[in-house]
């Protein structure tokens, strides 16, 4: 099938970028969205021209590496599926596709498609972590942990930390992916002892990084691509109040 | 030379605490005078960066990816080994050691392997305690399966992300280091070169891949953590960034590489379904736990799979090794499904894949317990292939996955350049010819966590820190040399892409190098891959500039390297007459198709030294003693 690309070009932080328009030709329904990509950059490089620059790594949806908005939605038409794993078959011959980056404010332009997301590195080192250090720890079963305890802590542990949730909000909030974080350590009981501190510096550290509140949209929970929930969002509430009881 | 590997003398049980007695330590107060190199930051890099970090020494750890988050450890699906016995099942550090040196035909090194299935309890252990959450039973106790190799069940999993859940483990460990100020991190930075002063590893040069600015950094010890090299076959289930950049540097400047040939190819990926295809994804080997491997009986059998009546079918793994039947080693599964694609009966477009069959455990087990443990899997094969394999079973074929070889490292994890360690996949390891299915995990993390904590100070209490300054003339040496190949990386603007080499040369290596390698294909792949450097090197066009963000040139210059290795991997399988584990060579078999391995001429180590541009390597042994297991032919019948 031939498409038409509308891609956010833009040479680095301080130029402003636009959409240009490409062709993209003979591309099989099999290929990976990426693939497809590449191909558009085979092209563009035998013509002499600057191949398009986006992130990406695995290639198989969990390194969370890939990063585009694809028609207005983050990661594409394809709920519950990175960039990576969005394959041709959902478009069709004749189809026109804008192709654009993380958009928001924490998440700065660093080249095309590329975003800076280390606000996200900082949230997580002002306290997304149990502070366990190597060795000197009890045996694993020494913990119990009931079964839906773990299988909640798994749930909200599956975050990839890709951004898509950023990308969706109107308000550019980083609260569904703090509150994975936060959502995972407190429901183990290895995770209570900082349970405070923990929440407290975590929503700090989103506000100084210039992400935005949450308003119950609920566009984070319909991008994510490991169907992270909004009720996390509400654990995280609930968790950032009882921190302030003392 | 005769390399020694050092491991200590004494009980088996008894050598890694007779070795951490000996060692010497740096109190406390001495620890924050040195400075450590990390490179990479997958479970090996993550876990060694916290753990030298949380001890009070200066680490700088570098990634190439935009946060240490992202290495490629996190796409590890099925689980992590450790001999906990918590099932009850007959399992024990020495049944563990022996499997996994078993697993690997005997080309690995007793003492590290022992030394590896000890510390798998302390593994399961830390990782609990960081709140990775494990699976676990009604009763609140940790869950286990099992896995190809083992006829226990003593692997430890979360969901189908294993890998993903451990490395964010470590990820939050070394998070928590850099905001302590002991770490410093350098994510989106690429390492181009390894500096050696006196002999010793002092330091690396890199490329900022934002900036596009090459700068060095000093320290007393490096270590990489900088992963495999699968992706010398193109097509591989690494992440398209894995490359062997830093450790082929490296070995440019005086670190023997160990065992290059010994690749592992996964016996169950999604096949190749176009020319256009980038990546091959890995479906983790536990669904050989409830999933049966067939082909049809008839050579070109185009029926779909449900009007194949059972009685045409060949369940070719049960038919052929009754006791460990699908569960076979990896190396063993990819071969199998090879010889029945190679006989005309493969199945799908091309011929080159086999089928995966869940419709037995369904009716046995029901739908709703195969999701519960296989679900993303059986989503993510859904999404690349469009097929339910609820449904239908799944086509699986063999794909490049891991590499056993690396650098070739002592007990110690010490290179053959004092001061420069290796850690996880990038070195050769404790997985001999064949690794193991959820024992890389357990070995990255084994050496990050419990191994070179202990080993590193070692030599730096030998060594006094702060020896040499990124202005000494070894240092700008290696800067210019970065500069001068990038410079002439972009200078040549030929007519191919960089995509074309590194596809053509996989087809070379897949062909010629891959899973079943003869003489004669070794010989042309030895004529055919400096013929396709040298094409390279005039015809490579390479856009843009080296001041700037340039995906291009940084997949140049990884190519340019694999090119380099791909000869060395063909060298190093031309020189072992035998087969053993991952390394099939076709005139080397037993009458009924099974690897004949040679334990008289080829127990040994093959470390190669690299001897200037334009001259052979030179390989030297480390021979291998076994004993404490009796080297037999390894039966999986």
């Amino acid at each position: 099938m031939n498409l038409t690309l509308f891609v956010w070009r833009q040479k680095g932080p301080e130029d402003p970028g636009r959409l240009k328009q490409l062709e993209a030709r003979d591309i099989s329904p099999d290929m990976s969205f990426l693939e497809m990509l590449d191909l558009v950059n085979e092209d563009l490089i035998k013509q002499g021209r600057d191949p398009i620059v986006f992130d990406h790594d695995c290639r198989e949806g969990i390194c969370g590496t890939c990063s585009q908005v694809i028609n207005g939605v983050p990661h594409g038409p394809e709920e519950r599926t990175t960039v990576c794993q969005l394959h041709m078959r959902n478009f069709k011959d004749g189809d026109t596709i804008y192709i654009e980056p993380w958009k928001a404010k924490a998440f700065p332009v660093i080249k095309d498609l590329i975003v800076d997301r280390n606000a996200f590195e900082h949230i997580i080192q002002s306290g997304g972590y149990i502070s366990a250090h190597t060795g000197g720890v009890p045996d694993a079963n020494a913990i119990l942990i009931a079964k839906h305890d773990a299988d909640t802590a798994m749930d909200a542990a599956e975050c990839i930390g890709c951004g898509a949730c950023v990308a969706a909000c109107p308000n550019g909030s980083a609260m569904l992916f703090a509150a994975a974080k936060v959502t995972q350590f407190a429901v183990l009981p290895q995770g209570a002892v900082e349970a405070k501190k923990r929440v407290n510096s975590m929503i700090s550290s989103m506000k100084k990084e210039g992400f935005g509140n949450c308003s119950n949209h609920y566009e984070c929970q319909a991008v994510c691509p490991k169907g992270i929930k909004v009720s996390f969002i509400a654990k995280l509430n609930r968790e950032f109040i009882a921190s302030l009881k003392t | 030379m005769i390399l020694d590997g050092k491991s200590p003398s004494g009980p088996l049980s008894e050598k890694w605490d007779k070795r951490r007695q000996e060692m010497k330590l740096v109190n406390p107060a001495n620890k924050r005078k040195y400075k450590i190199i990390i490179v990479g930051t997958g479970l090996a890099g993550a876990s060694a960066a916290a753990t030298l970090g949380e001890l009070g020494y200066n680490v700088e750890a570098f990634c190439y990816q935009d946060s240490p988050r992202r290495g490629h450890s996190i796409a590890a699906q099925g689980g992590i080994n450790a001999a906990k016995n918590y099932p009850s099942d007959g399992d024990s550090i020495f049944r563990l050691f022996y499997d996994t040196i078993k697993g690997g035909d005997f080309r690995a090194r007793e003492a590290n392997v022992y030394r590896l299935a000890t510390l798998s309890n302390n593994i399961i252990d830390q990782a609990v305690a960081q709140g990775v959450p494990f699976a676990r039973d009604y009763a609140g106790y940790l869950d286990n399966r099992s896995f190809g190799g083992a006829q226990v069940s003593r692997t430890f999993f979360a969901r189908g992300q294993t890998g993903q859940q451990l490395l964010l483990g470590a990820y939050s460990a070394l998070s928590r280091q850099i905001k302590a100020g002991t770490v410093t991190l350098h994510s989106r930075t690429e390492m181009l070169d390894l500096v050696v002063i006196n002999g010793e590893a002092k330091g690396i040069t890199v490329r900022d891949m934002v900036t596009g600015e090459i700068r060095s950094y000093a320290a007393d010890s490096v270590c990489l953590c900088t992963g495999g090299y699968a992706n010398v076959f193109y097509l591989s289930t690494n992440a398209m960034g894995s490359n062997v950049t830093a450790a082929y540097r490296a070995y440019k400047k005086g670190a023997f590489f160990a065992n290059p040939c010994f690749t592992q190819i996964h016996p169950t990926c999604i096949p190749v379904s176009g020319d256009h295809q980038s990546k091959l994804t890995l479906m983790s080997e536990s669904l050989r736990n409830d999933g049966r491997c067939w082909v049809p009986r008839e050579k070109g059998d185009q029926r779909i799979p449900d009007e194949i009546p059972e009685e045409e079918r060949d369940y070719y793994l049960e038919r052929k090794y009754p006791s460990f039947g699908n569960l076979a080693p990896r190396d063993i599964a990819s071969r199998s499904a090879k010889e029945v694609c190679d006989e005309g009966r493969g199945i799908g477009t091309s011929g080159y894949g086999v089928y995966l069959d869940f419709a037995d455990a369904i009716n046995r087990l029901g739908a709703g317990v195969i999701k519960e443990r296989y679900g993303n899997l059986f989503e993510m094969y859904e999404k690349i292939t469009g097929e339910n394999a609820y449904k239908q079973p799944m086509r699986i074929y063999p794909a490049p996955h891991y590499t056993m070889g690396g650098l070739w490292v002592d007990y110690n994890l010490e290179s053959t350049i004092p001061g420069l360690f290796v850690l996880g996949e990038a070195n050769y390891s404790d997985h001999g010819a064949n690794r193991l299915g959820a024992s890389a995990l357990m070995q990255g993390l084994a050496d990050g966590y419990f191994i070179i904590p202990g080993t590193i100070a070692h030599y730096l209490a030998q060594t006094g820190p702060g020896k040499a300054g990124i202005d000494h003339p070894e240092f700008q040496k290696s800067r210019e040399g970065a500069h001068d190949r990038m410079h002439r990386l972009l200078s040549i603007n030929g007519k191919k892409t960089v995509n074309e080499f590194h596809r053509e040369l996989g087809r070379i290596m897949w062909n010629k190098v891959g899973m079943a390698r003869t003489e004669k294909s070794l010989n042309s792949a030895l004529q055919e891959i400096p013929r396709l450097r040298a094409e390279f090197w005039e015809n490579v066009t390479v856009p843009g500039s080296g001041a700037a963000l340039n995906q291009e040139l940084e997949k140049a210059g990884r190519v340019a390297d694999f090119l380099e290795f791909g000869e060395l991997m063909a060298r190093d399988a031309l020189l072992r007459n035998e087969s053993c584990g991952g390394h099939f060579r076709e005139e080397y078999q037993m009458p009924d198709g099974e690897a004949k391995r040679d334990d008289e001429h080829f127990s040994y180590v093959a470390a190669w030294e690299f001897t200037g541009e334009d001259s052979t390597p030179e390989m030297h042994k480390e021979p291998l003693t076994f004993e404490n297991v009796e080297l037999a032919v390894r039966s999986y019948k």
